[in-house]
């Protein structure tokens, strides 16, 4: 597998794409919350509007617990499949420690020919363990569940038989999973947060990495990436082959005062939501810093702050996260369009490689 | 203001004692607040298994969200083979690594005899002041002679009381109020 297989180009320069964990929350200020069917179609409009203005991926995460409409995540992508034409679309992520990895792989292949072979599958941990409770699953087996599915998903994905017994489910002899991807296989990703133990599984299965970076300042996530290529070198992979994805939180306003004002209350009420707990205002003020991963300013600041990054991690693809928290919808959209229509073009023109290595 | 006082003992009384008349001099001396005291005696906790607190249930849950909310927290324990108790280090697994920023915190230690009296410095600050908790100066110590059943017998730890509740709250008081000036001014 090289970059190609995973249906990246680093030549025309850094993907930019959005991911949203399909929250529903109330909006701090208004208080005012869409209902369940409204959110869902707002997913599918967040995903038409990043198409519309020139991004090239949307994903969409999995969560079972309160405020959140996108536990069956592989069902609404299906409806933004239909809904699109060229973007790209995956999970952000699919936590595959709790569902059959045949399961799984039956949802994202369909999804791949629903898709027109556009659709990506990131698969992780989850970082909340209600989903255990409720699916049935032993929070003793975290480690031991991601690890044994997450290796049979990659085997279905790879080959068109596979033979493989494991602690979890019931072991397949020579199975062919239906339907294939569009072209045979299909792009599968590690999602990784916090722990480098998980980086380094990436490197050591050779899969590519998607990183979530809430906030810190980009020399910490560095070591993350870092330590995830030389984990592929040390298994036998060339760190060239594998693509990684950044994803962060994403705010543009017309100055960095007015940015930091207008989204702290989306951000510390939603992670009182989805955390138990606010975010630390103080450490969120220092996200202003250059330094600092979160993408926060204007949109020249938030320009800077992205081709910093892409000079330090060499990532080949950035998605923002947009939605969180209740910010509403009108404001959202908005947002992408910012994105698509002011940060895109800039940061693809410096990232971009020109014929003969002169930069227009 | 939000007060949360633990009794890190599910058994025995001593710590117990203490902390009841701590708390019920907190509360004499700021009416507002609210004064909560966490008797483990009293509730049912399982082991921490390293999960997001709000994913625990019943009196694990209550204890995890209880402290979260606190302003300001009273960590008490009697002294087991020349430490905290496991019950007490227990509650503090529960709770995630930065769990006590911004809360003012303090400790109080009850024991048998005073050959213990740097555990609270030297054992239970530290863990404390790792979860980054804003630590007083003073401590509280407390030995078998200066209690009889649940009653504080000795004027001493009386007034000690006394000086720690206000210790506790001018602390507290302060750092809020500079805190939130802090805030407002940040962006």
């Amino acid at each position: 597998m090289t970059m190609t297989d995973y249906r990246i180009h680093p030549e025309n320069g850094l993907e930019i794409g959005i991911y949203t964990l399909g929250d529903r929350m109330p909006d701090p200020n208004t208080g005012q919350m869409p209902s369940e069917r409204e959110r869902i179609d707002h997913l599918i409009e967040m995903a038409t509007t990043a198409e519309a203005v020139g991004l090239d991926y949307f994903a969409l995460g999995e969560s079972h617990q309160e405020f959140f409409v996108s536990q069956a995540h592989a069902v609404i992508l299906g409806a933004i499949a239909r809904a699109t034409e060229k973007i790209k679309i995956g999970s952000g992520v699919t936590v595959v420690s709790t569902s059959d990895p045949v399961r799984i792989f039956e949802n994202f292949a369909t999804l791949d020919l629903l898709s027109n072979g556009r659709a990506e599958l990131t698969g992780g941990r989850a970082s909340r363990v209600g989903l255990f409770k409720l699916l049935g699953y032993d929070l003793a087996d975290y480690e031991e569940l991601f690890e044994e599915k997450f290796d049979l998903l990659l085997q279905l994905a790879r080959q068109d038989k596979v033979t493989w017994s494991g602690k979890f489910r019931a072991p397949l002899e020579d199975a062919t999973v239906y339907p294939r991807p569009l072209n045979g296989t299909m792009p599968i990703w590690r999602g990784v947060g916090g722990p480098a133990q998980s980086a380094i599984k990436a490197g050591m299965a050779g899969v590519p990495m998607q990183v979530a970076m809430l906030a810190g300042p980009v020399s910490r996530f560095k070591q993350t990436i870092d330590v995830y290529r030389e984990s592929l070198q040390r298994h036998g992979f060339n760190p060239a082959d594998f693509p990684v994805t950044t994803g962060g939180l994403f705010y543009s306003a017309a100055d960095m005062p007015s940015a930091l004002r207008a989204y702290y209350p989306y951000l510390n009420e939603g992670m009182k939501k989805a955390n138990g707990y606010g975010f630390n205002k103080r450490l969120f003020a220092m996200q202003r810093d250059p330094q600092e991963v979160m993408l926060i300013g204007d949109p020249e600041q938030i320009i800077e702050k992205l081709l910093y990054q892409y000079e330090e991690f060499g990532m080949q693809r950035y998605i923002a996260h947009i939605d969180f928290g209740g910010l509403p919808h009108h404001e959202v959209l908005k947002q992408i369009e910012i994105l698509g229509t002011k940060v895109l073009p800039t940061v693809k023109k410096y990232t971009q490689t020109y014929p003969g290595g002169q930069v227009k | 203001m939000n007060i949360v006082l633990v009794a890190g003992a599910i058994t025995g009384s001593k710590t117990a004692t203490v902390l009841t008349a701590l708390q019920k001099e907190l509360q004499i001396q700021a009416p507002a607040a609210k004064v909560t005291l966490l008797d483990l005696r009293q509730l049912q906790l399982v082991f921490s298994d390293g999960r997001d607190f709000r994913e625990y249930e019943g009196d694990t849950r209550y204890v995890a969200e209880t402290i979260m909310q606190a302003d300001a927290l009273v960590f008490g324990s009697p002294v087991y083979q020349a430490g905290i108790s496991g019950a007490l280090k227990n509650v503090l697994d529960l709770l995630p690594a930065r769990a006590l920023a911004d809360k003012v915190a303090t400790a109080v230690i009850t024991a048998g005899s005073p050959r213990h009296f740097l555990v609270a410095d030297y054992q239970l600050k530290p863990i404390l002041n790792f979860m980054k908790a804003v630590l007083l100066p003073s401590t509280l110590y407390v030995e078998e002679k200066d209690l009889a059943g649940d009653q504080i017998v000795t004027d001493e730890i009386t007034s000690r009381i006394k000086r720690l509740a206000q210790d506790l709250l001018l602390t507290t008081k302060t750092y809020q109020a500079q805190l939130a000036a802090l805030e407002a001014d940040l962006f």
